[in-house]
């Protein structure tokens, strides 16, 4: 008995040391979401540059918010939304990008630069983008989608998801009043909240990245989603639609940035710019299935993904849809309300 | 002497890892941040706050879920100690495993199955089908909240009161019998009452995460079921009001407390003021 | 008889019960598409794919070696500490097990934040990165607290003049604690130990607060992945993991028959 102890008591301090790292060479420390690139990307690039990586991920833009904001870990490359990087901009989180150190920058889209939750892209590159609507089963639906209030139609109770998200579902709602989604009006504000408890009782549930199955098994006719999260299932079944609401809707980025205590600013530069690189943001795409804002990818993908609203939408179709900006400190107004809608019964 | 020495470790850990931290919630529950100045005043506000329908109701909604979520666990899991710790010693240890290795499987993997099997057309609905008997609806509701619950929860309830069931001296039973009592007698008036300790440790290790947990309804209750759990995840992480939030998990720390030790009350009066 | 029957009609629907899900995820780690709901064909490219992604292998290592190292220190602790506890005298005793409570009671979100404010703290004190020390000591933290939940009921169970009774006869204390309160507490350590393991291997949200430096665990992976969907290459390896185990389970229980026949065979 003793002598097994004493074993697993030296095995474990092994374990223990070994898992120690040495910082002699560079390390980057990127921070991304789960899933959120494809995996030998990293790989590639400790081979090319020599740059070994400590790869770390996050659920969500709050949860990455909160680990920066403490100041706990040392980031390197983070990967924030567009309001989250206005937000982080404004709260001195970020470290200011120098694009002369970023050649493949020419690769990104004229549409895709200078964008006003990022003017001059003083901190961010961007890497994917897409828009919020909804995807529905045309065996279960048989009109045609193409507005928010099919979402409050009685005839779909019980068979509709909604996005497990403030912003999300505040947008819809305000977008279906034909509102801003960036209101700061509380009136409207109001009679959003009103309108999504109104719709609550045909609400199956508020659903994450779970309703894609449940639009898959059947168990759901529709859900609000990303375009990017719609698109593989959209590319696996025939029966499965997107469609982008005539009110408008959300346009989203997702960018590459830089944290403000970073160690390895030099690095971080190069990681950026590998990830802008045509081929390898051409990987990224196909591994994602995100639109991707690299133009000169775009050139070199499957002509058919040019087609789909989920990934390359037809201009005419945005013109109603915004792309968040911060609300500073009206938030609140936005918490406390969403706070209301989750509530009541 | 070894009995004093033997807690100062863990007592100097506990002050550091565990108090330290406490101390620092309970310091942002009674802060907020002044809106004009920006600056941190002592204030009840946080409390205040919490004092109103929609969170008391939420409250009260999560007592009952995670009270019924416990009974449920007592009931199902009661009998499996029982029967487990009658078993062959051989088998018991192999048993105690087989009760726990679902749990080292990670959660949010056995909560996506779940869902398949409780949805609509998920297994137990088709199984429910063919034999035609009317579907229910085990998902986005309470009952699957707390179905996720005992799912989850069950070995941790199972497991003390076997511990202890275990050790109930053989002996005392037969005396028992011997003296005339028949088999549901000898299990209230013995085995039941010396099983306490460990019922007690089951039900702590089950109901005070049950309380706390917001993933099982977040996952199994669609959002729509706010739960503590979901409002303090809120307020730490998406709404960042850390002072809020920190006065809901006091107000919680303080419940589950003081619901504990009225529990430990009978602990205390094992063998005497039994109420059976 | 039939009371035999009804206890393994029992037990068998509990095992049904917490095995079905289990069954279901390893089922769809041979599914041939992406999705964890429908399924459509057999594949086992998410085992191959699995092998390549060093990401994951990297986060099982971790998870590992966090969840055996913190047992095993959060048990050590946890036996002497009940003991020490459990004679301590009223007052004191009725706050320390409070204080003990704290952890289990406590919202993760609430434990995971507070320690990561620590860190922070210490870490502008010391220097201390966030990182496997830092993860460490979060996972010890709130496993100690569940191993003396469980030792606490065996010490409550125990003659109580045991320990007096053999330190009259000349006993050392460390001799009686090692050879008296210990086998009587035993059930008691193993089942902390496993309760203890089991909450390492699982966490997240402490995990997630107070890890760093690329130290990362299995449960951090697939909740990141609460945007994209989880990949089934989580399926296979914990449908691997799944299989190892039980294999182990098996091998060590038939071992155990072994040499308890043995000694039966030595007895006669």
């Amino acid at each position: 008995m003793k002598r097994k102890l004493v074993f697993v008591l030296l095995f474990s301090i092994i374990l223990v040391l070994s898992g120690c790292s040495n910082d002699e060479k560079v390390v980057l420390n990127v921070f991304n979401w789960g899933d959120y690139i494809e995996p030998s990307v990293l790989e590639s690039f400790t081979e090319e540059t020599g740059i070994e990586v400590n790869y770390e991920t996050y659920p969500s833009n709050e949860d990455m918010y909160l680990k920066i904001k403490s100041g706990g870990t040392q980031y390197d490359v983070i990967f924030p939304s567009d309001y989250m990087l206005e937000k982080m901009a404004k709260e001195d989180l970020l470290e200011k990008i120098d694009l002369t150190k970023i050649p493949n920058f020419e690769h990104i889209g004229e549409d895709f630069k200078n964008p006003k939750y990022d003017l001059n892209n003083d901190y961010s590159v961007p890497y994917t983008w897409g828009t919020v609507g909804i995807m529905y089963n045309t065996e279960m639906v048989d009109e045609t989608v193409d507005s928010w209030d099919i979402l409050w139609d009685e005839k779909y109770a019980g068979q509709i998801l909604m996005y497990d998200s403030q912003r999300d579902s505040m947008m819809v709602a305000l977008k279906k009043l034909g509102y801003s989604m960036n209101t700061k009006n509380i009136d409207e504000l109001n009679e959003a909240r009103d309108l999504l408890i109104e719709q609550k009782p045909i609400v199956l549930a508020y659903a994450g990245d779970d309703g894609k199955g449940m639009i898959e098994q059947g168990e759901a006719a529709m859900f609000v989603t990303y375009s990017g999260d719609a698109m593989e299932i959209i590319d696996s079944y025939d029966h499965i639609e997107y469609a982008l609401p005539k009110e408008g809707t959300n346009i989203w980025y997702d960018c590459l940035a830089i944290p403000k205590n970073s160690e390895n600013i030099e690095a971080a530069h190069e990681f950026i710019n590998y990830m802008s690189r045509p081929d390898i943001a051409l990987k990224n795409f196909e591994y994602l299935l995100y639109s991707t804002a690299n133009v000169t990818a775009l050139e070199s993908i499957d002509k058919a993904y040019l087609e789909m609203d989920a990934i390359n939408p037809d201009i005419s179709k945005l013109d109603n849809s915004e792309v968040f900006r911060d609300p500073g400190t009206f938030i609140e107004e936005f918490n406390r309300v969403w706070t209301e809608v989750k509530a009541a019964n | 002497m070894l009995k004093k020495w033997s807690s100062r470790p863990y007592v100097l850990w506990s002050i550091i890892f565990i108090v330290v931290p406490l101390v620092m919630i309970i310091g942002y529950s009674i802060t907020i941040k002044d809106p004009i100045t920006g600056k941190l005043v002592l204030s009840l506000e946080n409390f205040n706050r919490f004092l109103s329908p929609i969170f008391i109701r939420v409250f009260i909604d999560s007592i009952i879920l995670a009270m019924a979520s416990t009974i449920l666990c007592l009931i199902i899991g009661f009998p499996v100690a029982l029967v487990l710790s009658s078993m062959k010693k051989s088998n018991q240890n192999f048993f105690l495993f087989l009760l726990i290795v679902p749990m080292w499987m990670n959660f949010l993997l056995r909560t996506y199955a779940l869902r398949l099997i409780l949805g609509n057309n998920g297994l137990i609905n088709k199984f429910l089908t063919v034999i035609n008997f009317p579907n229910i609806q085990l998902l986005y509701n309470e009952l699957a909240i707390m179905i996720g619950m005992v799912y989850n929860f069950l070995p941790f309830m199972i497991l003390p009161i076997y511990t202890v069931l275990v050790k109930i001296d053989p002996l005392l039973l037969d005396a028992a019998r011997d003296l005339g009592a028949d088999n549901r007698r000898v299990f209230t008036k013995v085995i039941l009452p010396l099983s306490f300790p460990g019922v007690i440790a089951g039900i702590t290790m089950v109901f005070m995460p049950a309380m706390s947990s917001f993933v099982i309804p977040s996952l199994l209750g669609g959002n729509k079921i706010n739960l503590i759990g979901n409002i303090i995840e809120e307020q730490f992480v998406r709404m960042g009001n850390w002072h809020f939030g920190s006065a809901v998990s006091i107000i919680l720390i303080l419940f589950i407390l003081l619901s504990m030790g009225v529990m430990n009350r009978y602990d205390q009066q094992e063998g005497e003021n039994i109420i059976w | 008889m039939v009371k035999k029957m009804i206890k393994n009609i029992y037990l068998g629907l509990i095992l049904i019960f917490l095995y079905s899900p289990i069954i279901v995820l390893m089922v769809f780690s041979f599914n041939n598409s992406k999705s964890t709901s429908v399924w459509s064909g057999f594949t086992i490219q998410w085992y191959i794919e699995l092998f390549k992604d060093r990401m994951i292998m990297k986060s099982l290592y971790y998870t590992l070696t966090i969840a055996i190292t913190s047992t095993i220190i959060s048990t050590l602790v946890g036996v002497i500490s009940a003991f020490g506890i459990f004679y301590m005298g009223s007052f004191k005793k009725k706050i320390m097990l409070n204080i003990n409570n704290l952890p289990v009671l406590n919202p993760d979100i609430v434990t995971g934040v507070a320690m990561m404010s620590l860190f922070v703290f210490l870490k502008n004190l010391t220097g201390l990165r966030f990182g496997f020390i830092t993860l460490l000591i979060a996972h010890i933290t709130f496993s100690i607290p569940f191993v003396i939940l469980s030792i606490l009921p065996k010490l409550k169970q125990m003659p109580k003049d045991i320990w007096d009774a053999a330190i009259d006869l000349g006993a050392k204390p460390t001799v009686a604690f090692i050879k008296v309160i210990l086998p009587e507490i035993k059930p008691g350590i193993i089942t902390g130990a496993l309760i203890a393991f089991t909450m390492s291997i699982d966490d997240f949200v402490i995990s997630y607060f107070t890890t760093g430096s690329g130290v990362t665990n299995l449960s951090i992976t697939i909740f990141s992945m609460a945007r994209r969907g989880i990949n089934p290459k989580i399926n296979a390896l914990s449908t691997l993991m799944f299989i190892t185990i039980m294999l182990l389970i098996i091998f060590i229980n038939k071992r155990q028959k072994r040499e308890s026949l043995k000694i039966m065979e030595v007895e006669k």
